[in-house]
């Protein structure tokens, strides 16, 4: 039975076998015959259409969206340019033609190196970049050999330019080419000579500026020439950035630091818009858009200053005596001391076995809250620092924005640091010190800041609103009052306090940075110095007197810092200045503040719409 | 479910190994061996990025493959129902978590690799149907109702790649069953009546198709309609096929398919840099190489005396064959542009896989040949 069946089943099984064979060879067959008719028969056909008549498909690059100060001044632009490519495959010898190519514009042996390497890496229709910014000396001298020049074209087209140069470098960032790792799903990247945002601003807003491509397909003949276009879709200019910058003011600021290592922030404390944003020294961006020759490049990264970064929101700053203000209204908030009771410095005070010592050697004698900030007195300070502990320090601290990030929304910024007994424990596995709180109290040891932070503190102090940074411009609304921030929950009073030591820091006989006042009404500024050691003072250096700046290397001078808002009894805008090893607060970086207020409040005064 | 293995003719492994069908293994080596050179013309003359990778790929699959012709047949019928279902889950997995790609969800990423489980769908139907039809004898296969599991087993995932949406999938899938259906001895009659019906529903599905593959259909119908459009890529590749001429403008020559008128021209369309770069001659001994891979299988098939290894070797070369002929059939502009690869050339991971599992099946269909299954499923307990 069993075995019948089976037989059964294999007698169908193979009948249909070569049923099912005999299909499938007849099939193939078939694939043979169009074969036959295609690479046979057609075959003259279809090679004349090969030959003479191909169709193609060309990307037309977006003009990328320009970047704009808040007054529509350009900052970042796009210009023609020439530029020469070669498309391999209409290159009969592709050595032959980079040496008549060397002897009309000259070509460094690397740049030939990268072309023959590109040429390789790419399919051969694909044009290869000669020569970006072509002058018309050189254009002029192409067309005369064009002749001689099988497969070069000059190609027209757009490319970014900084007209400011260095000025706002670090915001904006720069373009340059496509690197392997950055090619995406976008055609757009493989284009020779397209641009992408590689830092700041360029780089953040990207995809916005970048805009679509266009696509153009034209026939082209045997030689690749374009007979005719068939289809054109333009491409999608990318939109325009508007930020906050002023560019004028940034200009200005950028002038005034000249060539020390420096930053400063200067923004509207109630919209937190950011006017200007320096970080000196700086770089050309349009070097980077060219490309960066090795030297260049080497030179940017080796120089102590770091020129690459933005230390307006990358560099961390023990804020020193800019934030005693914090510490004053933490004591104020927790009641620890009173506006009227004064504390005695005599130059220095003990904590168990070490000696904390006020910057005023001689001592400043009694003095009170007010005093205190204006003259900037260390002792009183660790007094109060003693009595409030770092948890309630802390706390003020953050509130003013401190120890954490502002997301001005580029990429670099960083957070700054407020310790804590916790951070402490976990950083370094040790107990919290008395004396910790000693120099917290004066704004050292842990605590770091960035000017970006300063300056919001400043706003802040100035408006006790929790006033947030911003440099993108939203709308085209120049209405300050407007913020919409919410209140930081302290006590007006106890901010007034603060506000009059400030005051007195500029303009009081016992200021530190009376000499720096602005002697206008209406556009007098409140602020407070800072300056913080970078080196310790060892008691021996204490003993023999402390040396003069000049004696003391770059590198181990203190940084200068001053933060102000101004006018001080209507406060519009507020700015700080860190000066690396710019030595003192008061002597170096006030002056800059100072100035670079006067500029802002000259132009704005006579404006009836203030920014 | 009862089942008794007849105990004539356990085989050693030095037995089997001996069994292996080294020819066989041959003509698919030099079938790949063709394949990675068309990929490093395709990279214009580079082994980066495909062709090294390709190769590397063959060797583990190779390797694979000798595993697979080792397994004893009679392991592989009893887990065909639930290699079935693991596939079934997979599909259904993908319905719901795949990875959308170029308007389709037919991909599951697991980190390093991505599995297409409707590729494997169509070796697991194939093992599920011959086990299905080894347990019915020829008296039965009359039974309509007993043609309703295997149908079901059909219609069920061919529902779920039809939703991904992949129709050359899909068509291909009921094809290789239909060869099944149709080896294990289902009457003539009955396909015409299913071919009818289906006919008759191509209104009623019309309307439920993706833009993107009516577009492909009409664009089948009539591709000179609009050159710049979808009937781009068969005028193209047609026109790179044609200039090739009976000898081909040799290795590494082809103008059209370096010219980049093809995207993706290392996957599915790798044939006409093959007929572009080695002409009509080079196109007839490529074929020509397939037809003998797929005569091994019909020879395998044949020779086997288990309804099991019959059909699986039989459903098995005529998936190979829908690939083949799809594949060259599309670019030649025979019928539309569906999505399928050229096995063992095209380059892609899943596919390779997919054609060296099945081709590891066959051959264990070939190393057991001489073995009797004497299985009768849940209907019979003889």
């Amino acid at each position: 039975m069993l075995i019948h069946r089976d037989t059964d089943r294999i007698k169908v099984f193979n009948r249909r076998a070569i049923f099912l064979g005999g299909a499938q060879a007849l099939l193939f067959s078939g694939l043979v015959g169009r074969m036959h008719y295609l690479q046979v028969i057609e075959s003259d056909r279809y090679s004349m259409l090969a030959e003479e008549n191909r169709i193609n498909l060309r990307l037309i690059p977006p003009a990328r969206g320009r970047i704009l100060d808040r007054f529509g001044e350009p900052l970042a632009i796009n210009v023609q340019n020439f530029r020469m490519l070669i498309v391999a495959e209409q290159v009969p010898n592709l050595e032959k033609l980079l040496n008549t190519l060397d002897e009309i514009i000259d070509l460094s042996k690397r740049e030939v190196e990268r072309i023959i390497s590109e040429v390789q890496k790419r399919r051969s229709f694909v044009p290869v970049t000669v020569k970006d910014n072509l002058s018309w000396e050189e254009m002029a001298k192409v067309q005369v050999n064009a002749l001689d020049l099988p497969g070069v074209v000059v190609d027209e087209g757009l490319t970014r330019f900084y007209p400011e140069k260095d000025t706002a470098a670090h915001i904006l960032g720069y373009v340059s080419s496509v690197d392997e790792h950055e090619l995406t799903g976008d055609p757009l990247l493989q284009l020779p000579g397209f641009r992408i945002g590689k830092a700041g601003m360029e780089k953040e807003h990207d995809y916005q500026l970048r805009g679509g491509a266009g696509t153009s397909q034209f026939e082209v003949n045997a030689m690749g020439r374009a007979i005719r276009e068939l289809k054109r879709k333009e491409s999608t200019p990318g939109s325009d950035l508007y930020l906050t910058l002023d560019q004028k003011l940034q200009k200005y600021a950028s002038n005034r630091m000249g060539r020390e290592s420096a930053s400063c922030v200067v923004m509207n404390v109630h919209t937190g818009e950011v006017l200007a944003m320096v970080s000196t020294p700086s770089f050309d961006p349009n070097a980077f858009n060219r490309g960066l020759t090795q030297k260049e490049w080497k030179t940017l990264l080796e120089d102590p200053r770091a020129p690459m970064t933005n230390k307006a929101i990358s560099g961390q700053y023990a804020p020193g005596s800019a934030f005693k203000m914090i510490v004053a209204l933490a004591a104020l908030e927790h009641g620890v001391i009173d506006t009227s009771e004064e504390i005695k410095c005599k130059g220095y005070t003990d904590l168990g076995a070490r000696r904390f010592h006020c910057w005023e050697e001689k001592g400043h004698g009694k003095v009170s809250m007010v005093d205190a900030i204006a003259s900037s007195c260390d002792i009183y300070f660790y007094e109060v620092a003693k009595r409030l502990g770092i948890a309630r320090i802390s706390e003020m601290a953050r509130r003013f924005g401190l120890g954490e990030l502002l997301n001005i929304g580029l990429s670099t910024e960083r957070g700054g640091l407020v310790p804590s007994e916790e951070w402490k424990i976990n950083r370094f596995g040790e107990q919290w010190q008395q004396g910790e709180t000693f120099i917290l109290g004066i704004g050292q040891g842990y605590i770091l800041a960035t000017p970006l932070q300063l300056a919001v503190m400043t706003s802040r102090l100035a408006t006790s609103l929790s006033v947030m940074p911003k440099i993108i411009k939203t709308s085209e609304k120049t209405d300050n009052i407007v913020s919409g921030f919410s209140a930081l929950n302290i006590n007006q009073s106890d901010l007034k306090i603060i506000r009059d030591g400030m005051f007195n820091v500029v303009n009081g006989s016992k200021g530190t940075a009376k000499s720096s006042r602005i002697n206008v009404n209406g556009h007098k500024m409140s602020g407070k110095t800072g300056t913080t050691q970078v080196k310790r003072i060892t008691i021996e250096e204490r003993e023999e007197g402390l040396p003069e700046l000049d004696d003391i290397p770059w590198q181990e001078r203190s940084h200068a810092l001053f933060v102000a808002y101004a006018p001080h009894d209507n406060p519009k805008y507020a700015i700080s200045v860190v000066v690396e090893h710019g030595g003192g607060g008061s002597a170096v970086a006030a002056p800059i503040a100072r100035d670079i207020f006067k500029e802002l409040l000259k132009d704005y005064s006579s404006q009836s719409n203030i920014i | 479910m009862a089942s008794a293995f007849s105990k004539r003719g356990e085989m050693t492994l030095r037995e089997k190994f001996s069994q292996i069908s080294w020819s066989l293994i041959f003509w698919l080596s030099i079938i790949v061996t063709i394949g990675v050179f068309m990929l490093y013309s395709a990279a214009n003359a580079s082994f980066e990025p495909w062709a090294i990778q390709q190769g590397f790929r063959f060797l583990i699959c190779l390797f694979m493959l000798i595993i697979i012709a080792l397994v004893d047949i009679r392991l592989v019928m009893k887990y065909a129902y639930l290699i079935y279902g693991v596939v079934f889950s997979l599909l259904i997995f993908v319905e719901f978590q795949g990875v959308v790609s170029g308007g389709a969800k037919r991909w599951i990423d697991l980190g390093p690799i991505n599995i297409q489980p409707s590729e494997l769908m169509k070796i697991a139907l194939v093992l599920a149907l011959a086990r299905y039809f080894h347990s019915i004898n020829s008296d039965e296969i009359g039974r309509p109702i007993l043609l309703l599991p295997p149908f079901l087993m059909l219609i069920c995932p061919v529902f779920l790649i039809l939703r991904q949406p992949d129709l050359g999938t899909a068509l291909m899938t009921i094809m290789g069953a239909g060869a099944i259906f149709f080896m294990a001895g289902v009457r003539l009659w009955k396909f015409f009546v299913i071919t009818l019906t289906g006919l008759i529903t191509i209104p009623i599905v019309w309307p439920l198709l993706q833009e993107y593959q009516k577009e492909r259909i009409l664009i089948f119908l009539n591709p000179d309609r609009d050159p710049l459009g979808g009937g781009y890529h068969i005028l193209q590749s047609q026109i790179a096929l044609g200039s090739g001429g009976v000898f081909g403008k040799g290795f590494l020559q082809g103008t059209q398919s370096q010219l980049n008128f093809l995207p993706e021209q290392q996957t599915d369309f790798i044939f006409t840099i093959f007929g572009e770069e080695l002409g009509f001659v080079g196109g007839i001994i490529l074929i020509g190489l397939y037809a003998v891979v797929i005569l091994y299988g019909f020879i395998i098939s044949i020779r086997c005396r288990n309804q099991f290894g019959r059909l699986l070797a039989i459903g098995i070369t005529t998936t190979f064959f829908l690939y083949v002929f799809i594949n060259i059939a599309m670019v030649m502009g025979l019928v539309p542009v569906v999505g399928v690869p050229l096995p063992l050339i095209s380059y892609g991971g899943t596919a390779l896989l997919t054609i060296m599992i099945s081709m590891g099946l066959l051959m264990s269909v070939h190393v057991h040949k001489d073995i009797h299954i004497v299985f009768i499923g849940g209907f019979d307990s003889g």
